[in-house]
Formats: structure tokens, C-alpha cells, sequence
């Protein structure tokens, strides 16, 4: 049973990419087609963020192990919602046009930290093989901690391009940080058992 | 003053699709979306003036008493009373009144004009609006000599209005112009669109629509039009007055801090249509620029 888990985990992580391509293919997107995939991939990369960061405390709260098995996944899977969401910003709204993007990059802060997470998110890709978590033993616990710092660059990413914090931009804010702040709370304990 | 005939402001070309658009109105909304057929123009000038779906017209609006997504002002409106409507119209006059709905449609007459609409948010659409000058309404009053400036205020309605239950914005909404402004031939009382009444999600039963500015400036669903002695302070100036200025001319050149406004995308067209530029004064520059004569708009957003 259980080893049908994390295959079952990947093939629902897919459905959001076969919806917005489903949309796409059968002209479904609404009256602002690019920014309707701009914002379902934008918010799915912030969903899957969530997810990633749902799995310790997950494993805390019921004592089972399972969770941490698809942290890793899940985790690429924010990159790759994340890889779409920048390409369709790069590809689709902009044409490859580089200069309005790199003046955005560089003015616009929403895309400056937008663009950041992303990069940020390269290290974390190119170390999440099995052999990586080999050879960089207790710095690979250290080097993906970054995922706080880039869920964190995310809400503000969606904070700063919308118009008000109302209410979707406030939402995920308050769950990126409730997340977090778990986690100090289990360090905390972990110290005061050792 | 000059009567502005439409054909000066709105190309010919939109003029005669407007006709079939007319004509299509009677096979419902359904035919309405055939009209624009995607490719059918290649020009990004052909792009900007054709005509907005009446569908995407209705059901992607910015209205936030009735919620911030853009779904939701047609989700939320559809039950919200337009009638009894009263407007007041006061301050800096000889003799403030009071006009009834039913009077404003029967001493003025809706004529089709015609509009681009560019949103902050960097889209535009093209809308077939029904309205006169707001000047015809405002001369029904003579200002004193210390009116420099006018405020609109729309309704509060918490119990009807959703979002005005939470703290979006310094409801009721607010919004404002330079008497000049609101004399200019431009500035229209909107009463409907594509030939209908207007619908409750974009402003009935009364809105003003000002065609150079960028669309929160044209306040719905008013209730009170106040002349004022010193520039008021629209909602938007309150929630943020680093970003939203008074005046909110469409202007490519000055940015909104955290975005770009120098392109838009063109409501309606599929992801295979480019972003345009943004003109200045939304196109309009022609008729409105001497407004703003030896004005510095970098500081005057």
C-alpha cells in the first residue's frame, strides 16, 4: 500500500499543469488569457511552497515518517510551477522581449524578489539527488532551510503586484508564516529534549 | 462650447462595426462574442479600437464594494436596488439640489460614445458607453467663486454591498477632479452600454467615466457630486498615496512605482496577441493635453 503513496503524491501534483494546459488548448482562459496562466501558475508554485513546508509539521503531529517522503518531490514541483510562471511571464507576456524585462528585474521590486525565489530555487534543484544528500551530509540540511527564505520572498512576490492585500495575498502571507513559525516552536522543543 | 462629434474621437472603423454589433445585439450575447474573431485584425491599431465583448465588458470589472476579484462584481451585483436613486449635488454652490434617476433620463439625453478604458493594472478595453457631458449636469447649478474642484462620492451600502463589510478601502469611495476637468467634453455620465441600461457591475444606475484616466478615477454608482474648494482625496490617494496621485493621467512615461505602465494588454484577445503600447493620455491627448499645459505630470501623477 504504502508504496503506491509517493507515485500517487506525483501523479496529483501533475493535475494543475494538465488543468492550465487543458485551458490553454481549449481556449478556456477567460478575457486576460496570459495573465489567467500567469496567476494559476504563480499560485500553484505558492500552493506547492505551502505543501513543502506542511510536511514536517505533518510528521510531528501524527508521527509518521511518510510525510518526509515527499517533501523532496513536492519541492520540485514548486520549481517546476515556478519554472512555468517565469516562462510564461519571459515567453508568453513578453515575447523574449529582454529589455522591459530586465528594466522590470532590476526597477520593479515584486519581480526583482519574484525573480530572486526563482533563483534561489537552483541551488536546491541541482542538490536534491539522493547522491547530493550523500555527499553534502549536514550541509544539505542547512543549504535547503533557503526554502523559508524563498517562501517568504513568494508572498511578498504576490503581495507587491497585487493592488490591495485583500484578501488572497493576505491569505497565503498568514499561512507562509503559521508554517514557519512551527518550526521554531519544534526547534525549540528538539533543544529542550536534548 | 464645441460640440465634439464622435466620428473625431472614435475612428471610423469601430463606428461601422459598431453597426453590426447594433445589429447582432437582438441574437444575444452568444453572437456578440463571434464579433471578434480572433486574427481578424492584424495592426496593433486595428487591436485598440475594436469593440469589447458585451460578456467581458460585464464580467471583468474592478469594483471592489462587491469584492476583489474580477469575477465578482457581476457574481455579487446582480440583486443590489438602483431604484429610488437620488443624487446631491452640493458644496460650493448658490443652491445645492437634489435630482432623482428619473429626472436625469428625461432632461438629458444618452447618446453612444464610444471609449477606451485603460485600467491601472495595465489592461484595456474598448466600450460602447451610453451618456452625455458631465457639464450638461453640473451647469444645472452655478458655483461659487471658491469651487475649484469637484468630488464624487459613491454609495455606501454595506448590507448590499459585500465588500464594503471589510476594510478594503476608506469607503464610501471617493474620487475627484479639477473643474476643467469635469467641464471637458469628454467627461461623460454613463447611464449604460452597448445600447442597455447599465448594469449593476459597472456602476448603475449613474457613473461618470473620464476616457483619459485610468479607470478607478471613474466613479460608479454615485450619489453625491460636491463642489469643493481644495483638491479632495480620492480612496485610492488614501490607500496609497505614493502610488495613486490626483490626477492619474494615462501616461506610459511615469510608472506606477511597482509596475510598469508602459504597455497593456488588450482585454478579449488570446495569448497569441501582443502586449500594445500605452499612449498617452490613453489617445486622447488631443483633446485633453492643454489641460495640463506647463504642468510637470512626473509630479502631478
Amino acid at each position: 500500500m504504502r508504496k503506491y503513496f509517493k507515485p500517487g503524491v506525483f501523479i496529483l501534483s501533475t493535475i494543475p499543469f494538465l488543468l492550465i494546459f487543458y485551458k490553454i488548448y481549449f481556449n478556456k482562459l477567460g478575457p486576460e488569457p496570459v495573465k489567467e496562466i500567469t496567476h494559476f501558475t504563480g499560485e500553484w508554485t505558492l500552493i506547492f511552497i505551502c505543501l513543502t513546508l506542511s510536511m514536517t509539521p505533518l510528521k510531528r503531529l501524527t508521527n509518521l515518517n511518510i510525510w518526509i517522503s515527499f517533501r523532496r518531490m513536492l519541492g520540485l514541483f514548486v520549481f517546476f510551477y515556478a519554472s512555468l510562471h517565469l516562462l510564461t511571464y519571459v515567453g508568453i507576456d513578453y515575447r523574449f522581449n529582454l529589455q522591459p524585462i530586465i528594466d522590470d528585474v532590476l526597477k520593479k521590486k515584486y519581480i526583482f524578489i519574484g525573480f530572486a525565489a526563482w533563483v534561489l530555487l537552483l541551488p536546491l534543484v541541482i542538490t536534491s539527488s539522493q547522491m547530493m544528500i550523500k555527499l553534502l551530509k549536514n550541509n544539505w540540511k542547512k543549504l535547503h532551510r533557503l526554502i523559508y527564505v524563498i517562501a517568504i520572498f513568494g508572498a511578498l512576490h504576490y503581495i507587491w503586484l497585487s493592488k490591495t492585500i485583500f484578501f488572497r495575498p493576505l491569505v497565503y502571507l498568514v499561512i507562509i508564516l503559521v508554517l514557519l513559525a512551527l518550526r521554531i516552536k519544534i526547534k525549540n522543543r528538539n533543544v529542550n529534549y536534548g | 462650447m464645441k460640440k465634439i462629434k464622435y466620428s473625431e474621437i472614435t475612428p471610423e472603423k469601430i463606428y461601422k462595426n459598431r453597426r453590426s454589433f447594433v445589429k447582432s445585439l437582438g441574437y444575444g450575447a452568444s453572437s456578440l462574442a463571434l464579433a471578434t474573431i480572433p486574427f481578424a485584425s492584424q495592426s496593433q491599431a486595428d487591436d485598440r479600437n475594436e469593440l469589447t465583448s458585451f460578456k467581458d465588458i460585464t464580467t471583468y470589472n474592478n469594483y471592489y464594494e462587491f469584492g476583489t476579484s474580477k469575477s465578482d462584481p457581476y457574481v455579487n451585483s446582480q440583486n443590489f436596488k438602483t431604484s429610488p436613486w437620488t443624487i446631491s449635488i452640493e458644496g460650493e454652490v448658490e443652491k445645492p439640489i437634489k435630482i432623482s434617476m428619473e429626472e436625469i433620463t428625461e432632461t438629458f439625453t444618452s447618446e453612444e460614445r464610444i471609449y477606451r478604458l485603460r485600467c491601472v493594472e495595465g489592461w484595456s478595453m474598448v466600450i460602447p458607453w451610453m451618456g452625455f457631458s458631465l457639464s450638461k449636469l453640473l451647469s444645472k447649478v452655478n458655483p461659487t467663486s471658491k469651487a475649484k474642484y469637484i468630488e464624487f462620492e459613491s454609495v455606501y451600502d454595506p448590507e448590499q454591498m459585500k465588500g464594503q463589510r471589510y476594510p478594503v478601502l476608506n469607503w464610501p469611495y471617493k474620487e475627484g477632479l479639477r473643474i476643467d476637468e469635469a467641464m471637458h467634453p469628454l467627461t461623460t455620465v454613463v447611464t449604460g452600454l452597448y445600447g442597455k441600461k447599465l448594469p449593476n457591475q459597472n456602476g448603475a444606475p449613474l457613473r461618470i467615466f473620464i476616457p483619459w484616466k485610468y479607470g478607478f478615477k471613474s466613479a460608479k454608482a454615485i450619489v453625491k457630486i460636491k463642489f469643493v474648494e481644495k483638491m479632495p482625496t480620492s480612496s485610492w490617494m488614501w490607500a496609497s498615496p505614493r502610488e495613486y496621485g490626483f490626477y492619474s493621467n494615462v501616461n506610459p512615461n511615469v510608472d506606477h512605482p511597482r509596475w510598469s505602465q508602459a504597455t497593456e494588454r488588450i482585454i478579449g484577445k488570446d495569448i497569441w496577441v501582443p502586449r500594445v503600447k500605452t499612449l498617452m493620455f490613453n489617445g486622447y491627448g488631443d483633446e485633453v493635453a492643454n489641460l495640463y499645459t506647463g504642468m510637470d505630470l512626473k509630479k502631478y501623477f
